[in-house]
């Protein structure tokens, strides 16, 4: 094989795996679930929101995650969301998954809510027991920190594929915050709830639509 | 090149140490008078005091030496180019014994004499200089026994602060009393953290199952901020926040009103310990 044939299948294969890392990054960087947009007018909106302990579909069956309940009734697999600025916005979480316990009990003080406040299962809180907690919704720039009561670990007819139906064991969540002006900022679970990754904060913790989105507040 | 051919041999070194001197003496008076006050960390406290008289000294040191190397530099650059055509080949370089000797005994004074202060500074001038020292700390400092402690928990991705000396108040906010000894137990409850409160001149890294004790005396009231110093995760950046050095009145009426705040999260919290285990690992793979 003359020199100029190595060298051009040299670069062809260069070409080729550059190519493929780009197509790689470009792709990861580019998906954004779905844009789910709050209920009613402001400045009082709704936010309908679950959590599963495993999703149960590709491309990861068994990864903890949130979604989303769009204007039609829909569940969204989703954790993009968008709210109106300066406006209460009323969240409600079905949470399907069982309780973990958080790291540190502190975090069992609701912060950001309207009153300091929750709802969980009827019942108004100012903190939750942290051992029955098994998630949180936090967006730590407006200072909102929630615990979310997990279900208990020998309930009965307990989900195990979203999304999940209120006839499932499950609690119920509600408080409200208050946005500000316009921006987009994350929000995120900050319980280590990724099993089977390192100190439980990798895999679902840090992807978009699954414990980790964004919180679009428009004006 | 000319000069030498019409025999007048200047006395390069005499004119580079002149320029040297005159550069030096204009310099280290500005450093010391003019951007010393400047220079971080401030004043706040003892220890953040002593680490910007050790940045004021370093800058001092350092600047005559630098200097030197850039007048050098200039001189050669300006002096010594061909000009013209004709390529010469220059004077043999020789060593000179005195120079070299004079050289090398001034950098080990210099780098002794640093070694010895810096020595003197850890230990016994700011007792720790701020750094965390481990859980057996060699330098402390006067009355170590009767310093408020303060826990610093490290944690994805929040400071939280404990005061064992007030019932095990855990708050998200950091304040603690002017001309007070403070000794902060810095930990984490996951992975490697750095407790970094710039204006007061600490730094703590904050490990899991280890208590990094740092001291601290604040001189004047205000705000300092805190950042965590380690790539810890994904929300690494938000950890950082502002902490408070407060009146010793003003502090005992924040402790009161973090304790109203905090009262309902006190039941749930662990008793007081220097390190923590949390158990809540079981989803943690």
């Amino acid at each position: 094989m003359s020199k100029a044939a190595r060298f051009g299948i040299v670069s062809a294969g260069i070409a080729a795996g550059a190519a493929l890392i780009a197509f790689y990054i470009v792709s990861y960087l580019t998906v954004t679930p779905p844009v789910v947009a709050a209920t009613g007018t402001a400045p009082q909106v709704n936010l309908t929101l679950q959590t599963v302990a495993a999703f149960g579909h590709p491309p990861h069956v068994d990864w903890v995650s949130y979604l989303a309940e769009n204007a039609h009734g829909k569940w969204v697999h989703s954790t993009v969301l968008r709210v109106p600025a300066n406006s209460t916005v009323n969240v409600t979480i079905y949470q399907f998954d069982t309780a973990t316990g958080l790291r540190n009990p502190f975090w069992g003080r609701p912060r950001g809510t309207a009153g300091g406040t929750i709802n969980v299962d009827g019942k108004t809180l100012n903190v939750l027991n942290p051992d029955l907690a098994s998630h949180t919704f936090a967006i730590p720039d407006l200072g909102v920190s929630v615990p979310l009561k997990g279900v208990a670990d020998d309930a009965k007819n307990q989900c195990s594929v979203a999304p999940c139906s209120l006839s499932e064991a499950h609690t119920t969540v509600k408080f409200s915050f208050q946005t500000g002006k316009p921006g987009k900022l994350r929000w995120q679970c900050f319980v280590p709830c990724a099993a089977g990754f390192p100190l439980g904060f990798g895999g679902p913790m840090q992807s978009l639509g699954w414990m980790d989105g964004y919180l679009e507040v428009v004006g | 090149m000319t000069e030498i051919v019409s025999g007048r041999i200047p006395h390069h070194g005499r004119r580079i140490i002149g320029i040297w001197l005159v550069l030096t003496a204009v310099a280290v008076p500005l450093i010391v008078l003019v951007l010393g006050p400047h220079l971080p960390p401030g004043r706040m406290t003892a220890e953040a005091a002593s680490q910007r008289d050790a940045n004021v000294l370093m800058t001092a040191l350092l600047v005559p030496i630098a200097l030197l190397v850039v007048v050098c530099f200039v001189y050669s650059f300006a002096v010594f180019r061909q000009r013209g055509e004709v390529i010469l080949d220059g004077p043999p370089l020789k060593g000179h014994a005195g120079a070299q000797l004079f050289w090398i005994v001034l950098t080990s004074l210099i780098v002794l004499a640093l070694a010895v202060w810096g020595s003197y500074t850890l230990i016994a001038g700011s007792h720790g200089a701020g750094g965390g020292q481990g859980p057996d700390p060699v330098a402390k400092p006067n009355g170590y026994q009767h310093a408020l402690l303060v826990q610093v928990i490290g944690q994805q991705w929040e400071w939280t602060f404990r005061y064992p000396t007030y019932g095990g108040l855990e708050t998200r906010d950091l304040a603690i009393p002017n001309h007070v000894l403070v000794a902060f137990h810095v930990t984490s409850i996951d992975v490697t953290h750095s407790f970094w409160a710039y204006e007061l001149g600490v730094k703590a890294d904050a490990v899991p199952g280890v208590d990094n004790v740092a001291y601290v005396h604040a001189h004047k009231t205000g705000f300092f901020q805190i950042r965590c110093a380690e790539l810890c995760g994904l929300w690494h950046g938000h950890m950082a926040k502002k902490g408070r050095v407060l009146s010793s009145s003003a502090f005992q009426a924040w402790i009161a009103a973090a304790k109203t705040k905090n009262a309902a999260v006190m039941a749930y919290l662990p008793k007081y310990n220097r390190v923590y285990f949390p158990a809540p690992l079981r989803r943690a793979g």
